[in-house]
């Protein structure tokens, strides 16, 4: 489930966002954005100015005028901090909802350790990595941890929304619970395993809350482009006044900074820190959990996807589907056999042959198993039964049945091998099933592939990711559910090792590699892949492994993930593109305004025919600060992804924001402009 | 205009095209193969050379050593030919007994052929002697085109040499790269031209200036001298300085529509092999043509709006009495003619070469806004010898950055991420380069030292300034004639302008190198944005025209752009 985003300007927001637009006015604050930066000083400039022409007989430009401009230069910061303030609030709407399940809990923790007998009372603020609590039901865990001793259910929705319990557990994979959610039944001892400040919660709260946000590195080398740009204009904008004195057309110096603050990318510059907080708040709301901006950007570029097969790409159970009789048996004398030897048997697979059983031979099934003696199964027979009336039944791998039947004195015939070959080349696993020295014939189980996964697939292929599948099974299995998925390729008899060593293959071609992962033995593979995904379900130690998690367990979240990566990078690019575009139509604005007093046979150039010298420079000040505005709402929500290749997406966003960057603030700056001598101004 | 003027254009495009490959499989043959031609005497030479400089030729540096060894290079190059030309009164084969140059035009003249620049603040004729021009002056017309080719082959390798864990730091040996440029390409066809040249009537003699009696009985002293040697090298070399003040339009330099045809293909014919050279090493041809196809359309244009606007009249010469029906001749030589004019002009000022054939400043407004902002556009248009290819590169990376994004990928070029250090070097590029433009021009245009040079007011002469820094900064060396550059003041500030636009700008561009060559080669997928199309030609074109024209116009708003609007409505200044 995924959180509703907060409205960007609902009213109460709205508010803080204004009254933080001016506190964020502060130099030291704006100077850490040097676009910005230039542009508050320019508004100083231009303050005292117009504070000294108030006092001066006659001015060099009108009051109104003056006044005008450096109002809306102050509005452009202030729009820009705005943009920043809305970003945040709405990142810290988000995390404050997560805060707030860990606000005053208090711990139960163990003096001594899990052997210790003496708890005490603390405040889960103080608690620190190593530390042992105690949680019964009722309680609220106090910080992230594992479960080192007994099994509990546990309400997580505060962190996933999902309202259904889950069980945790000591040992195995199911082992790490989270700071902030509810134990329902029965008691665990948790060992902490995060500083206070340090759970990956509290450091993604950090991150979309912009407060500890560091920029992340294709950030900061635009950031260092922007800057450029901006010095290389000072440059010409500086230039231009002795240029103008020689030519006998001096220009003001409120005309100067009116164009540098034109002509400076500060559309881009004004929004950036609001896009990368947007894209932190935008993956917070696909309940996504990263621990550093890098790894969202990282996952915009991911080549290959590794998936494990079960659970993600098949639901979690194999399921019995045919019965294939050996020559000579009866097919309904296979059924019965096998219902019997599945009676008790109360795993998925078990079930499923019963299920299988029931509806295809009813008469079959209806059998009567007084008196029977049930065999579990256990890793050394690798098989199960029931022994009924002298009769020995068994089910299980065909190897061990093999095996049974010989030690009984029995002799499997060859076909047995033969079918079961022809289902394991279908992608099944095949049981055998055996009646005392009789084998009887082959259950076929088979993996059964979730709904709408191809479909998942075709879309990363579409995006040019390759999705791997990992998988324990045998190459001809793995082959046929792969080709089934849709996936690209597959790794088969995958252990630990093996996954890593696919994870470098694939580094050392160049490639970037996302992977999902749950248990401990995933870890190693989780911190090499260039994004790692743990899931929420998993152990703590994937999740330390990781760089993100997912706190839906969802595998396939990882295309939405990507999705965000992908879009960060694109807002970026498409609205650097709109600002440098943009200035074309501002010096068509503003260059023949500078001089037109003084050679009138310039005025050709005044293409958008603008009222006058005075309004063409307001107007391009004025759309310059509006331009803000109005694009917060694409930076917060991102330019949208299309799959499309390379070149056609890059077609469509150069069409949108490059020739719409350049035709765009004509028809704005020429609207606000009759707007100006609408109103008698000019 | 006229079909003749076109069907010549046309063909000197295609020659350049035809070119293409064939230069650039020899450039990459002598410079990133073991497979030199002729070993036995221009092997020979190459050895000689580098044991002459200590080296090996397999000694590669890192881009630090690498633009170390070139500075040092360049500053005792500098150094020497000062010395030169302060002591030339003292020195042999000066049989006009012309005296020490002073101190500020010396400087001037050692850092301009230093720099690739060949900015010329002096007449040849009356200024240098044949000692001066011969070893002092065209020695560098040799080693500072083979120092840029040096520089762009090293900013390939750190482009295309493939990183990863095994892959090194280096970028090559800048002597190696230097005396191989030299000895097997510069020198061999240098020979082979000037023997062309001489046989075309360019003189080639070391006597004095000859006095001659005109047809009309007067007397006339005929400037000559060592010429056809020096012209080869100063159009293949994309040097551009000339024997005489005339420059190519003396017909002692270029006396024929054929030398004059051969001289533009020379300019060009190194700049554009580069690009197929540079597709040869990046393993994908299609990454050079990409490459030379944004550099074609950019000079088509420049030439077509040259040509188009030097076939109508100058209203400067309105009123004057001067028929103007064909368009405007005047500066320009009627053996030529406007197409080859303006053609040449075009292609002089897309390469850092400078070479005129005819005079800039005479030109009408917009027809002299081409080559000044070919020149502003950092003559990336094939541009200088190896400096066209290691700038244009810059305008790659900062088209790959903003292509990159907008395909919401983290950038990247040939496999390697673009990162933030690479963008700081480009910053640093961008930026020195503006601000070797501006800033000297506007001090020029505030002050009285400044203006009191210039031949006309009004925004001709700013025109005339702008040319002169762009110019300087740009190491093209052509000049807007109207301006008398040979005062101190001129003589400093574009000495400094000059060295600063070729070291200032070549040290962020092997850094470039330096930091892309060990990076890792990450594959291409279909999310990567292809640099090998004709996509990333229409940007890259986009990128170096926005990027120029929004540093530019308000200058150039004030220069050419105002004269042909007040010239167009009768005002002469």
């Amino acid at each position: 489930m995924s959180r509703p985003a907060p409205s960007v300007f609902g009213r109460d927001a709205a508010l803080r966002a204004i009254r933080e637009s001016f506190v964020k006015l502060d130099p030291r604050l704006v100077a850490r954005n040097p676009v910005m930066f230039v542009v508050e000083v320019g508004c100083v400039v231009t303050t005292a100015l117009w504070v000294r022409d108030l006092a001066a007989t006659a001015p060099d430009t009108p009051l109104w005028f003056s006044g005008l401009v450096t109002l809306w230069l102050w509005f452009t910061v202030l729009f820009a901090n705005f943009a920043e303030a809305v970003a945040e609030g709405r990142g810290r709407a988000q995390a404050e909802a997560l805060r707030k399940t860990r606000r005053d809990t208090t711990a139960r923790r163990l003096v001594g350790g899990v052997s210790g007998g003496r708890e005490e009372e603390v405040p889960a603020s103080v608690l620190r990595r190593g530390d042992v609590v105690v949680v019964v039901a009722g309680m609220t865990i106090p910080g992230d941890g594992d479960v080192v001793e007994g099994i509990a259910s546990v309400d997580e929705s505060a962190i996933t929304g999902e309202s259904a319990p889950v069980i945790r557990e000591s040992g195995g994979d199911r082992s790490a619970v989270t700071g902030g959610t509810r134990v329902l039944s029965d008691r665990i001892l948790v060992r902490i395993s995060a500083d206070p400040g340090q759970s990956f919660l509290d450091r993604m709260i950090a991150l979309v809350e912009g407060a500890a946000r560091q920029k992340t590195p294709n950030e900061i080398a635009l950031h260092i482009l922007l800057v450029g740009l901006t010095i290389v204009f000072l440059f010409v904008c500086v230039t231009l006044v002795p240029f103008a004195i020689y030519s006998g057309a001096p220009i003001s110096t409120i005309a100067v900074v009116a164009l540098l603050v034109c002509l400076i990318p500060t559309t881009i510059g004004g929004l950036l820190s609001a896009i990368g907080i947007a894209g932190m708040d935008r993956l917070l709301a696909k309940n996504v959990v990263a621990t550093s901006g890098r790894a969202v950007e990282a996952a915009g570029d991911v080549d290959t996807l590794l998936l494990d097969k079960t659970g993600t790409i098949t639901l979690g159970n194999r399921m019995a589907v045919e019965l294939l009789p050996l020559p000579g048996v009866d097919v309904t004398e296979l059924a019965a056999a096998a219902g019997i030897a599945s009676a008790a048997d109360e795993t998925p697979e078990g079930r499923s042959i019963v299920a299988l059983v029931t509806k295809m031979f009813p008469a079959a099934a209806a059998a009567d198993l007084r008196g029977a003696v049930f065999v579990p199964f256990t890793a050394q027979t690798r098989m199960s039964g029931c022994d009924i009336h002298d009769r020995v039944l068994r089910k299980g791998a065909v190897d061990a049945v093999r095996r049974h039947v010989a030690t009984l004195g029995g002799n499997a015939p060859a076909s047995l091998g033969e079918i079961a070959d022809r289902i394991g080349d279908q992608g099944g696993t095949p049981l055998a099933v055996c009646d005392g020295t009789r084998a009887l014939g082959v259950i076929h189980l088979k993996d059964i592939v979730k709904t709408g996964i191809r479909e998942r697939f075709s879309r990363f292929r579409a995006m040019g990711i390759r999705t791997v599948m990992v998988t324990g099974d045998n190459p001809r299995t793995a082959a046929v559910i792969a080709r089934e998925a849709g996936v690209d390729d597959f790794l088969a008899e995958a252990t630990p090792e093996r996954k890593l060593e696919l994870i470098r293959a694939e580094q050392a071609k160049g490639k970037l590699v996302a992977m999902t992962g749950d248990g401990t033995n995933d870890a190693p593979a989780l911190a090499q892949a260039d994004v790692g995904v743990a899931m929420n379900t998993g152990t703590q130690a994937a999740k330390e492994a990781g760089n993100m998690v997912d706190l839906d367990s969802d595998p396939t979240k990882l295309l939405e993930i990507v999705e965000v990566g992908k879009q960060l990078l694109m807002t970026r690019g498409s609205l650097t593109t709109f600002s440098i575009s943009n200035d074309v139509a501002k010096y068509f604005a503003i260059l023949p305004a500078l001089f037109a007093i003084a050679f009138p046979e310039i005025s050709p150039l005044n293409v958008m025919g603008l009222a006058s010298p005075l309004s063409a420079i307001l107007s391009a000040v004025i759309f310059n600060a509006l331009i803000i505005v109005v694009l917060i709402p694409l930076a917060l929500r991102g330019v949208k992804y299309r799959p499309l290749g390379a070149a056609a997406l890059f077609r469509r966003s150069m069409l949108i924001y490059g020739l719409g960057g350049i035709v765009a603030p004509f028809a704005g700056i020429k609207l606000i402009d009759m707007g100006l001598a609408a109103v008698g101004l000019v | 205009m006229t079909v003749q003027g076109w069907i010549q254009i046309a063909l000197f495009t295609a020659a350049v095209f035809a070119l293409t490959k064939p230069v650039g499989a020899y450039l990459y043959r002598v410079l990133e193969t073991e497979e030199r031609p002729l070993p036995s005497i221009l092997g020979r030479l190459e050895r000689l050379c580098l044991r002459l400089c200590g080296r090996t030729a397999d000694d590669e540096q890192t881009w630090r050593a690498y633009a170390v060894s070139l500075l040092l290079f360049s500053i005792v190059g500098i150094a020497v030919t000062y010395g030169i030309q302060r002591l030339q009164g003292v020195l042999p084969l000066n049989p006009q007994g012309f005296g020490a140059v002073p101190h500020d035009l010396a400087l001037n003249t050692a850092v301009s052929f230093t720099t690739n620049t060949n900015w010329q603040a002096y007449s040849g004729e009356t200024t240098m002697s044949y000692l001066t021009q011969m070893v002092g002056l065209a020695w560098h017309n040799f080693v500072s085109a083979a120092a840029g080719l040096a520089v762009a082959v090293a900013v390939a390798r750190g482009l295309t040499r493939r990183g990863g864990p095994e892959g090194g730091k280096t970028i090559g040996s800048f002597w190696a790269d230097l005396i191989r440029s030299t000895v097997y390409v510069l020198l061999p066809v240098s020979i082979v031209v000037a023997v062309v040249f001489v046989a075309m009537g360019v003189p080639q003699t070391l006597s004095a200036y000859r006095e001659v009696t005109t047809v009309e009985g007067a007397k006339q002293v005929l400037a000559l001298g060592p010429v056809a040697t020096q012209e080869a090298i100063k159009m293949l070399g994309t040097n551009g300085g000339g024997f005489f003040n005339a420059n190519s339009a003396h017909p002692f330099e270029n006396p024929t529509p054929v030398t004059n045809l051969i001289q533009m293909l020379l300019i060009f014919v190194l700049p554009t092999g580069l690009t197929w050279t540079y597709g040869k090493m990046a393993r994908d041809q299609r990454q050079g043509w990409a490459i030379f196809g944004a550099m074609a359309a950019l000079f088509l244009a420049g030439v077509a709006t040259c040509y188009f606007a030097e076939s109508h009249a100058n209203t400067a010469l309105a009123g004057l009495g001067v028929d103007q029906a064909t368009g405007n001749l005047e500066g320009k030589e009627v053996r030529f003619g406007i197409a080859n004019t303006a053609l040449f002009a075009t292609v002089t000022t897309d390469a850092s070469c400078g070479a005129v054939n005819g005079m800039h400043d005479s030109f009408t407004p917009l027809g002299g806004l081409v080559p000044l902002l070919n020149i502003q556009l950092g003559e990336v248009v094939f541009g200088g010898v190896g400096a066209g290819l290691y700038g244009m590169l810059v305008f790659v990376v900062l088209s790959v950055f903003i292509a990159g994004l907008m395909v919401g990928r983290t950038p990247e070029l040939l496999g390697k991420k673009i990162e933030a250090r690479e963008m700081k070097l480009v910053t640093v590029y961008m930026a020195v380069f503006a601000f070797f433009v501006l800033v000297p021009a506007a001090w020029a245009s505030a002050v009285g030292y400044g203006t009191s040079s210039l031949a006309n007011q009004g925004p001709h002469g700013l025109s005339e300034i702008l040319y002169a820094t762009s110019s300087a900064t740009g190491n093209n060396g052509s000049a807007f004639a109207g301006l008398s550059a040979n005062t101190p003041f001129w003589n400093l500030l574009l000495a400094v302008a000059m060295f600063f636009g070729r070291f200032a700008m070549i040290v962020p561009v092997l850094a470039i190198a330096g930091s892309m060559v060990d990076k890792k080669t990450v594959a291409a997928g279909p999310g990567t944005f292809p640099t090998n199309g004709t996509l990333f030609t229409v940007l890259l074109i986009g990128i170096i025209v926005i990027v120029g024209a929004l540093t530019f116009l308000p200058a150039l708003g004030l220069g050419p752009i105002l004269e042909h609007y007040v010239g167009a409505a009768g005002k002469v200044y």
